[in-house]
């Protein structure tokens, strides 16, 4: 970018939309509709000649791979840049109309872009191994992002003028910094302009098309084959929505969903029931059965952290206390328990166990607020690993194998049918773990509902009383105590349920599943996170961050040694630019972005579901 | 509104609602509150008045059981109350803070919302299940607190979250809170602090009409004209202890209580001469200074 061209310098600081390279708009349009057009041409030219990259970049006239993504990218920043021509039938992309949807979708394919080629050049050792193909991709990608620049963005109201920084060492880092600022995370006072309203049927239409949109993202996400695809897909996942966000589509869609509650939620169920079926082996289906039990388990944290306030590091345990008592009445000949109860007695064993644990470890420790809770918590979560690791007939009663753990659980039998075999049902194939799945998901879907109407109910106010201020809830007639341990036994309840199916899907149940920290989820520490990294208090969002806290590690091998450092910072940049986590509770929202906020009612149905 | 809050509107207008007896609070050393006796009858207003410091918070919160009294007794209608806040609310006394502590991330409705709870019965269960008692009681308790909302004026905020509301408005929120529990007295800790005159006359209506509704009224403030305009009886606390209490003319005259608030005028008071000469070595003093 030109740094003797940043105009901001003589802008007073309004809330007016201001390009931060001033070309003439026309120009400005011009230039990004043909960046972002000879941007997907170039997905079609070889990138690299040779295929020891994965996904074979090297083919003119296919793209494969990496190049699908960018060519997708470019697609959807096309599309937003004819939307700048007005060109009628396009307006429902942008409802905002703001260009900063667009900016973020050009930044979105150039990460991609710029992401694979310096991948490919650091793989295979130099630039000398892009094609021709590769640079044109480079340059394009960049042309469309200048171009985007040029067109009028919005700034935040209160952002003051960028050229006045002290630390504006040079007008070329001004220039950067004021673009970051305009189109970071951030909200405009722009409120999109109402919808043209739709027949009820083209609503419904409208939000299952969102799903199964989402159920092809999110299959896509879960079979990328080899880390730099997923690396990439993340990029242009997350730049993307923040794109999409900022055009206003999001909000429609959120609006349409919170006006057909039993719509989306059949909608979001079918889609997920459908993953298996778009799987042909076990490889990605026993993946998605492990992010369903995190984040159900999550979810029922969220139960506890999100909604009464209560910050447990232990919450794993409960998980454990649940996996093991299924172990040990599975019939497994490790079991010390000779008995073999059927699935339902062992769920509702499971969770029985994790309640009446629940209610021993809390009775004592609830009594506590603060810091000392989560101490306690954390205490407790350590004394039940190192206790099942020690009760082994040895150092302890001989009742959990130790360190051992309880091997060769068998695979589920439910009215005859058998969850360990492949089931062939008319044309559709369900392998053994797509069975596990669609029970976990069964299983998801229940605690979804205990969360939904529990914390919509009065229960749930009191809970959400007791986080806001204790010593009131209590003067209004709260028992805190007692919905405090309320609170803790229903999540721990929610944990041991998902434990019992945990056991079947693992095969084997070992004390070191249980820890409070370590690489693998679910473990303590990674189930707080889901949580506030996804969004306390809400339902989809400990779900979004379970599913990207087991996909990260998953799919990233190369980051092995420095997963806990990734994983600490991208923390640190999450809760200082979204403390209210990807998914905000309306209600925190408000929290923490007063004041920049323009509505700052809740209505009725964003009031009471959390 | 259109029920009264509770039954005891038919009692007669003598008995005793609460009873404090004897309430001695000490925090180690220190005697916060020393043998107080506070009765409230049933339709009465009573303030409650007394120099910073003089212990009337802590007073209040022997009696709504935040503090358990380290002597005597508090009874609501002839029955010992129970040490425990949320005891103490379901028994039908509910208070307001004298810092306002509302749910602040929770909005207007909901924060009354919270305040049915000892009057409903709901559990986890139910709420599980969703039942039609389930519902009937959630719509109940809405229509109850919209009431509330209706008759403190905040109808139009019901979506609003507390935090954002103005002060005046926070105020009566918790009022509104406070009366969603149904109580047979109201404490109510300095409703009128920081409020413009205004406001504070806005309150003396509200506050009226609450008794008007069979709601007995115990009230801190420092606002001496609105105490003495709203109450039938005043209680003064000076240091921990009952200084005098009566009606706001009885209590108005007392010497002993302006001595308290404005120190007593002692023996050989500065009169006009020695002012001035105190004055004039003043000034000595700085035209000294400066010359240095």
């Amino acid at each position: 970018m030109n740094p003797q061209t940043t105009p901001a310098a003589h802008t007073p600081p309004t809330a007016e939309a201001v390009p931060l390279i001033p070309l003439p708009l026309n120009t400005a349009r011009a230039l990004t509709t043909a960046g972002a057009l000879l941007s997907a041409a170039s997905t079609f030219l070889s990138w690299t000649w040779t295929t020891r990259f994965p996904g074979n970049l090297t083919v003119n006239g296919y793209p494969g791979g990496l190049q699908l993504l960018t060519l997708t990218g470019a697609l959807l920043t096309l599309a937003y840049a004819l939307t700048s021509w007005n060109i009628p039938g396009l307006r429902w992309l942008n409802p905002t109309g703001s260009h900063n949807a667009t900016a973020l979708l050009a930044i979105a394919t150039l990460a991609t872009t710029w992401y694979t080629l310096i991948a490919i050049a650091a793989q295979l050792g130099g630039l000398a191994n892009l094609e021709p193909g590769g640079y044109t991709a480079a340059l394009t990608t960049l042309l469309t992002l200048l171009g985007t620049l040029a067109l009028p963005l919005d700034r935040r109201p209160a952002d003051p003028a960028p050229a006045t920084g002290r630390l504006s060492s040079t007008r070329a880092a001004t220039a950067v910094r004021s673009a970051l600022r305009t189109l970071g995370p951030g909200r405009t006072g722009k409120q999109p302009p109402l919808p043209r309203p739709l027949p009820p049927w083209a609503e419904i239409l409208v939000i299952a098309a969102a799903f199964g949109l989402a159920l092809g993202i999110v299959t896509y996400g879960i079979g990328t084959a080899y880390g730099e695809l997923f690396t990439g897909f993340l990029l242009l996942a997350g730049f993307g929505t923040a794109g999409l966000a900022r055009a206003g589509l999001l909000g429609r869609l959120t609006a349409l969903t919170a006006k057909h509650r039993t719509p989306t939620v059949t909608a979001a169920f079918v889609a997920a029931a459908l993953f298996p079926l778009t799987q042909d082996t076990d490889q990605y289906t026993l993946i998605a059965v492990n992010i369903l039990i995190f984040s159900t388990v999550a979810l029922g944290l969220n139960v506890v952290v999100g909604l009464a306030g209560l910050l447990d590091l232990g919450y794993v345990a409960f998980l454990g206390v649940g996996a093991y008592t299924a172990a040990l009445v599975s019939g497994t000949t490790a079991s010390t328990l000779d008995i073999r109860f059927p699935f339902w007695a062992a769920v509702l064993t499971g969770a029985a166990a994790s309640l009446v644990f629940g209610v021993v470890i809390g009775a004592p420790t609830l009594r506590l607020r603060g810091d000392y809770l989560a101490i306690v918590t954390l205490g407790f979560g350590e004394i039940f690993r190192i206790t099942v690791g020690n009760l082994n007939g040895e150092s302890g009663p001989s009742l959990t194998n130790g360190p051992n753990g309880i091997p060769n659980i068998p695979d589920l039998v439910l009215f005859g049918y058998s969850f360990g075999k492949t089931h062939h049902l008319g044309s559709i194939t369900l392998n053994p773990f797509a069975n596990y799945y669609l029970l976990m998901l069964l299983f998801t879907v229940i605690v979804v509902l205990v969360f939904s109407r529990a914390g919509n109910s009065r229960i749930g106010r009191a809970w959400i009383a007791i986080r806001e201020d204790e010593t009131a809830a209590t003067a209004m007639g709260i028992n805190g105590f007692r919905l405090k341990l309320l609170a803790f036994a229903l999540g721990a309840t929610l944990a041991g349920l998902a434990g019992t199916v945990q056991a079947h899907v693992a095969y084997t149940v070992v004390p070191e599943q249980y820890v409070f920290a370590g690489p693998v989820p679910p473990n303590s520490a990674f189930l707080l996170a889901a949580v506030i990294l996804g969004g306390m208090g809400t339902i989809s969002g400990p779900l979004l961050g379970a599913a990207l806290l087991y996909l990260i590690p998953a799919k990233l091998q190369f980051l092995q040694d420095y997963q806990l450092l990734a994983f600490g910072a991208a923390l640190i940049l999450l809760m200082r630019f979204r403390p209210e986590g990807l998914i905000p509770n309306r209600r925190r929202q408000l929290e923490f972005h007063d004041g920049t906020t323009t509505g700052s009612t809740l209505t009725h149905a964003e009031a009471t579901t959390p | 509104m259109t029920t009264p809050a509770t039954a005891p509107a038919k009692a007669p207008a003598a008995t005793p609602v609460l009873t404090a007896t004897g309430v001695t609070m000490r925090f180690g050393g220190l005697t916060a509150v020393r043998d107080v006796d506070l009765t409230v009858h049933h339709n009465e207003i009573v303030g409650l008045i007394g120099p910073n410091g003089a212990g009337k918070t802590t007073f209040f919160n022997c009696l709504t059981g935040l503090y358990v009294p380290t002597e005597g007794t508090v009874a609501f209608k002839g029955a010992k109350l129970p040490p425990k806040p949320h005891l103490v609310t379901k028994a039908g006394i509910a208070r307001t803070f004298q810092n306002i502590r509302l749910f602040a991330n929770m909005t207007v409705l909901e924060n009354v919302l919270v305040g049915r709870h000892t009057r409903t019965k709901e559990g986890l269960f139910s709420a599980l299940l969703r039942g039609p008692a389930f519902r009937r009681a959630e719509k109940a308790s809405e229509e109850r607190a919209m009431e509330l909302l209706t008759f403190t004026g905040l109808a139009g905020k019901r979506d609003h979250l507390a935090r954002n509301l103005p002060y005046g408005e926070q105020r009566k929120l918790e009022i509104a809170r406070a009366l969603a529990s149904d109580p047979g007295l109201l404490l109510l800790d300095e409703p009128t602090a920081g409020m413009n005159p205004q406001e504070t006359r806005a309150t003396e209506t509200l506050v009226h009409a609450i008794r008007a509704q069979g709601t007995a009224v115990l009230v801190i403030e420092h606002d001496m004209r609105f105490i003495f305009a709203l109450c039938d009886r005043v209680a003064v606390l000076v240091q921990g202890e009952k200084l005098t209490e009566g009606t706001s003319e009885a209590v108005q005259a007392d010497e002993r209580v302006i001595a308290a608030y404005l120190g007593t005028p002692f023996e050989g008071a500065p009169g006009e001469e020695e002012a001035a000469e105190v004055a004039a070595a003043e000034a000595r003093t700085e035209e000294g200074e400066e010359n240095q």
